[in-house]
């Protein structure tokens, strides 16, 4: 076992030059300083590189997400088990007409490099990504905060502004927002990590922030080697209830989550927070009770080009249901991703839960699976435009290949033809988005949305709202858009997700995309660690885990 | 022999503008790489035009042809989209991965040869058959199952070895690596040395120096072996940049980052920069390494010579 | 499936001398063996004809009676008809899959189990052959073609010819596989292997070319080449008796194991998703669906697996056969 004994030198001696904790003698010294839950003990994690520098609002994938979750904490955070949004640095936010908002912050927050958060460090960092010139990817977050046309517009006009002027700093913990829009559930929205507070030295010294970035959550950064690992250690005058239970997290950058996950079992990694999907068929025998497979916030679907005539004509939403019906979800989600996704019945997400909208029958018959009501719809409808469907999918990226084959499979033992449905792969993931945004499918294509906040809202509104950001088969229904404005301007939560409903029903009347099935995380860990949770961003829960 | 290699040094430079010119129009042929860089999402008009200003993918290409090649030639080989220097890349890939194909080249060296030589001598007995057993197995089951069944058994069975290699990526990690990454060329070196030892046994210098009552291990080394390596060395020639900028599988299985794996992110990324640039520095690998070969031929068979 | 002892020597397996109907050959074949392995010098006896043959009808008579030839021909053979009528050996549907059977192992009917995807993996193997084996065989030649002639162009004329030829050479090794895949084969539409063999060989055939022309600069140094020079032999005469038979071994060898990489390098293209468009069905497109799996359904690698192998056998005992009877020195 020469490869376990020297991770943990390597462990000690980061550990040792660091925190001058007790690395010690290990695991032989249980009695001495690192027992179960005395909170020194280090852990390692895969990771990813980071597809773009860490800024929180220029951060738009998971690798990213994931150190942010660890040194940002914003006005609200998502429990980690529920989803609910609960305050964190907010105080309070108040509202009279669900268009103003006054927030207070939480006094006495520092960042850890000393710095006060203030009222002022949210609204610089809100106003630092929502302007044009500084390239953030997740500006159009601050799309709903009123003057957001002028510092980011977005028809190709100069920039007029480059501070939002919804955004008024009122007092050293207090600032208001003004939208463009009524929009009842605004401050549900803000525990996405675009609206983190960012320190001074962020917009001082920018360069030096983005090799080691500074933020106001209970881990800090100890070093960073960009393409190889980032060492966080566990801050200890972090201002929040939620500190950290272990000395600190190593992210280690693997080229393959296949090698993680081997790394795991081989005992020199702690942590792998993605199961490549041809282990999962042996994940059980090979960590027991240590592999965790929880619902995540992500759903996949198939979108259709409604660009296209053929596609759209009336008629074709018989033969979309149709082709819905044709999928035998059960049987893909249990073979090919061995229980990690569950049958869609909706188009949201099950970690909402009932109260926040999801709704399991929803879709109802429509995405049930019946070979011979599917076969009628189809044919009613026409059949598929040109005799076949063609299902496009990127193939650079994760296993799409698997279930793109399986859905085709279905649908061709369904109609009994074996070229009525093939898989049409894409090179790459820019190629497959811009056949996308320039409107050159097809057919169906590969859509999957992971959600920014848990809100019906987000399931809905930017993915089937007439010309929304992720509206990517380009549906537009009056009724729906309707529906929507209807239930953003509504106070009442529970009026607000009935009308989301409705929505919801309209689309699937329409059924302008196929939900397919919600995606879980799923995670393995060592004998170390316990106490390990994903949150419904798949994250893992880092602040919570025990190292013994 | 001097003018020959400043000859062919000076050869290099059309190539390398070739080369460069050559990935640079393909890594644009292949589309706009913005719409990529925004996930499931669209990228909003606005910031994507800035960003494509800000790569000065705004220009037409053979303007962004010449200003990449300026900088190149002061040293800035631009950034990848993650906002590190591409130099920076290369300083950390490039190491790695010279470690690993220099541990590839020498199991092709050393166990390709030797196997060649031995099984060229024993034509059809039972250790030829072994062999060509072997190199069956090796071509027609994929380096992906072979690296993940020797790093299951030897890295989680039986502890032999850390599975994955850490960012310091010395020899001794490399080994098992650089003996996967190896295992296809390892087949070629085999046969063709194989190949040639049976061809040459028979020839006439070969049966004059037994005559002379040479030992047989002199004979083999000095006379045979040294006659029967030219399409060995052709080989091992070409394949020293297919193992530098190709080793893509084996880097992901083993979880080196070097050059095989940066090049191929950058190629699915659509980033010209990284591409280019790795591959400038390849390409001056492949002149190199085919300069050193023809050198070679003269001294492994005299009768050749260079004007 | 053939016993592979029979490679590399004229040693025959008997059987398949019988088999052949070729039995006067039989003896000859066993006793030109034992006559090698003493040396050369004695040639094989028994040749009837004293007039004076090419070299190259003197390669065919050597062949016909070389039963590592004909095994490997047998092989080739037999795949070449399933490859044809793929519905003579299989019955079944490749296209037909059912997940319910997913990663099944072998039962009655279904003798190599299921893959992952459920399909039959018999059936998917047999009809695997004919994809497979058009884009090895093919995708092989015209890179053989290509890198010979050109390479050894270069190797013959040396000097600015060699220059121009190797200098282009550099420039096409220089382009990364994933690259050139992406960018020439993804605006292909053409769902047949053709445009897949073309990108093979515009890839391949430096490699091979570079090994042509080291050993015509070999084969060029040659006591008999510089004699016929002196001789006042045409170019061509000089390139095709006397160079190309003692320069092809070291080509024959690299491109019959290239066959099997290229077979593979279509998996990798398919992966890519730019190769071959579902539905075909190939060898290397279920190796590589299969490769992640091998710890649970190890089957459904095995048998395209073994496929491959059968084939790149086939094709590696006929280029040893080959290039057995163009060395004059065995003579």
């Amino acid at each position: 076992m020469r490869g376990a004994t020297h991770a943990r030198w390597a462990a000690c001696a980061v550990a040792v030059a660091l925190t001058a904790t007790a690395c010690g003698g290990g695991d032989d010294d249980s009695g001495g300083g690192s027992g179960t839950g005395d909170g020194s003990g280090i852990l390692s994690s895969s990771w990813g590189d980071p597809q773009n520098p860490l800024e929180p609002a220029n951060t738009n994938e998971v690798q990213g997400g994931k150190v942010l979750d660890m040194i940002f904490r914003g006005l609200k955070r998502y429990d980690a088990r529920t989803g609910k949004a609960n305050d964190m640095m907010a105080e309070k936010i108040e509202t009279t007409d669900s268009q103003n908002f006054t927030v207070t912050i939480k006094d006495g927050w520092k960042f850890s490099n000393g710095e006060a958060v203030t009222a002022k460090s949210f609204v610089d960092a809100w106003n630092y990504g929502a302007s044009l010139k500084n390239n953030q990817k997740n500006a159009y977050f601050f799309g709903y905060i009123d003057g957001y046309d002028k510092a980011h517009p977005e028809d190709g006009s100069k920039q007029t502004a480059d501070t939002l002027s919804g955004l008024v700093v009122t007092g050293t913990n207090t600032f208001t927002v003004k939208l463009n829009q009524k929009f009842s559930t605004f401050p549900d929205t803000l525990g996405y990590a675009a609206f983190s507070p960012l320190p001074q030295a962020f917009f001082k010294d920018h360069a030096a922030w983005v090799s080691k970035p500074v933020g106001n959550g209970p881990y800090a950064i100890d070093s960073y080697t960009k393409g190889s690992q980032m060492s966080l250690r566990k801050w200890d005058a972090y201002s929040g209830t939620d500190k950290a239970r272990n000395g600190g997290v190593d992210l280690k950058v693997y080229t393959d989550n296949n090698t993680a996950y081997t790394d795991l079992m081989a005992g020199n990694l702690d942590l792998v927070d993605d199961v490549p999907a041809a282990q999962l068929g042996n994940v059980k025998s090979d960590l027991g009770d240590r592999y965790i497979n929880t619902p995540a916030g992500i759903i996949q679907t198939l979108a259709f080009p409604f660009y296209d005539k053929d596609w759209a004509k009336p008629g074709m939403e018989k033969v979309r249901t149709g082709l819905s019906r044709a999928i035998n979800r059960e049987q893909i989600t249990d073979t090919i991703f061995q229980k990690t996704r569950t049958p869609a019945g909706d188009w949201t997400s099950p970690v909402l839960g009932e109260e926040g909208g999801f709704k399991a029958d929803l879709c109802g018959d429509a995405c049930e699976y019946d070979p011979e009501e599917a076969k009628k719809l189809i044919e009613e409808g026409g059949g598929f435009p040109g005799g076949q469907v063609k299902i496009s999918y990127n193939a650079d990226s994760g296993s799409h290949k698997q279930w793109v084959d399986a859905v085709c499979n279905s649908v061709n033992n369904v109609l009994d033809n074996d070229k009525a449905c093939v898989a049409n792969p894409v090179g790459t993931f820019a190629d497959f988005r811009n056949q996308i945004t320039q409107s050159k499918m097809s057919g169906p294509f590969r859509a999957g949305w992971q959600m920014d906040y848990p809100l019906i809202q987000n399931f809905l509104q930017p993915l089937y709202y007439t010309n929304a950001s992720s509206n990517d088969g380009k549906w537009t229904n009056k009724e729906f858009d309707k529906l929507v404005d209807e239930a953003n301007a509504e106070t009442d939560q529970a009026k607000a997700v009935d009308l989301f409903q409705q929505a919801e029903e309209v689309l699937r009347d329409d059924m302008g995309a196929i939900p397919l099935w919600y995606q879980n995380g799923s995670a393995g860990y060592s004998e170390r660690l316990s106490n390990v949770a994903l949150s419904p961003f798949s994250l893992p829960v880092y602040s919570e885990i025990k190292v013994s | 022999m001097g003018r020959y290699v400043i000859r062919r040094l000076l050869q290099m430079i059309p190539v390398f503008i070739g080369a460069t010119l050559l990935i640079f129009l393909m890594v644009n042929v292949m589309g706009d790489p913005i719409a990529g860089l925004c996930g499931d999402r669209q990228c909003d008009p606005a910031t994507a035009a800035q960003l494509r200003k800000e790569f000065g993918l705004d220009k037409p290409v053979w303007q962004q042809y010449l200003t990449y090649m300026g900088n190149v030639f002061t040293g800035d080989f631009g950034t990848a989209f993650n906002g590190q220097k591409v130099t920076e890349l290369m300083s950390t890939a490039f190491p790695v991965t010279i470690r690993l194909t220099v541990v590839a080249v020498f199991f092709e060296i050393v166990i390709g040869i030797t196997l060649g030589v031995i099984t060229g001598l024993r034509r059809g007995r039972p250790v030829d058959t072994g062999v060509l057993l072997v190199t069956l197995v090796v071509i027609s089951v994929p380096t992906f199952v072979t690296g993940l069944l020797l790093q299951l058994l030897l890295g989680v069975e039986w502890g032999w070895i850390k599975p994955s290699v850490s960012t310091d990526a010395t020899f001794d990690e490399l080994i098992v690596p650089g003996l996967v990454l190896a295992s296809v060329s390892l087949a070629y070196v085999t046969r063709l040395t194989r190949t040639s030892i049976a061809e040459n046994r028979r020839s006439d210098y070969v049966r004059t120096a037994v005559a002379k009552g040479l030992p047989r291990r002199r004979v083999i080394t000095r006379h045979l072996l040294r006659n029967s390596l030219i399409p060995v060395v052709t080989f091992i020639g070409t394949d020293i940049g297919a193992l530098m900028g190709g080793a893509i599988v084996t880097e992901r299985i083993f979880n080196i980052h070097g050059v095989g794996y940066q090049l191929y992110q950058g190629i699915l990324r659509q980033n010209t920069q990284t591409v280019v640039g790795f591959v400038t520095v390849l390409v001056l690998v492949f002149l190199v390494a085919n300069l050193l070969v023809d050198l070679l031929y003269a001294v492994l068979d005299p009768r050749i010579r260079y004007a | 499936m053939p016993e592979p002892q029979s490679t590399g020597d004229r040693g025959a397996p008997e059987g398949a001398m019988a088999a052949t109907g070729m039995g006067g050959a039989m003896d000859l074949a066993t006793s030109e063996a034992e006559t090698l392995e003493k040396g050369p010098g004695a040639g094989p006896g028994g040749d009837p004809a004293d007039k004076p043959r090419s070299l190259w009808s003197d390669a065919w008579l050597d062949l016909r009676r070389n039963p590592v030839f004909i095994v490997s021909g047998l092989i080739i053979l037999f795949l070449v008809i399933i490859s044809i009528w793929p519905s003579l050996i299989a019955s079944g549907n490749p296209l037909k899959c059912d997940l319910a059977n997913a990663q099944k192992s072998s039962g009655p009917g279904h003798p190599f189990g299921y893959d992952g995807q459920g399909c039959d993996v018999y059936t998917r193997t047999v009809y695997g052959a004919r994809t497979s084996v058009t884009v090895g065989v093919c995708a092989t030649l015209g890179v053989a073609v290509l890198g010979s002639v050109l390479g050894g162009l270069a190797g013959f004329f040396g000097g600015t010819w060699d220059s121009v030829l190797s200098r282009i050479t550099d420039v096409f090794f220089a382009i990364p596989v994933v690259l050139g895949g992406l960018v020439l084969l993804s605006v292909v539409t053409s769902s047949t292997v053709w445009p897949v063999i073309g990108f093979m060989v515009l890839l391949g055939w430096p490699q091979i070319s570079r090994i042509a022309r080291g050993s015509v600069i070999t084969a060029k140094q040659n006591d008999y080449v510089q004699a016929a020079r002196a001789l006042g032999a045409s170019n061509s005469r000089m390139l095709l008796r006397h160079i190309t038979p003692n320069a092809v071994a070291p080509v024959i060898v690299v491109a019959t194991i290239a066959l099997g990489t290229y077979i593979a390098l279509e998996a990798t293209l398919s992966y890519l998703g730019v190769g071959l468009k579902p539905p075909t069905v190939s060898w290397g497109i279920d190796i590589s669906a299969a490769s992640p799996y091998i710890r649970n359904a190890p089957h459904a690698l095995l048998w395209p697996s073994g496929a491959l192998a059968v084939t790149v056998l086939a094709f590696i005992m006929l280029g040893d056969a080959v290039r057995d009877a163009l060395d004059p020195k065995l003579r």
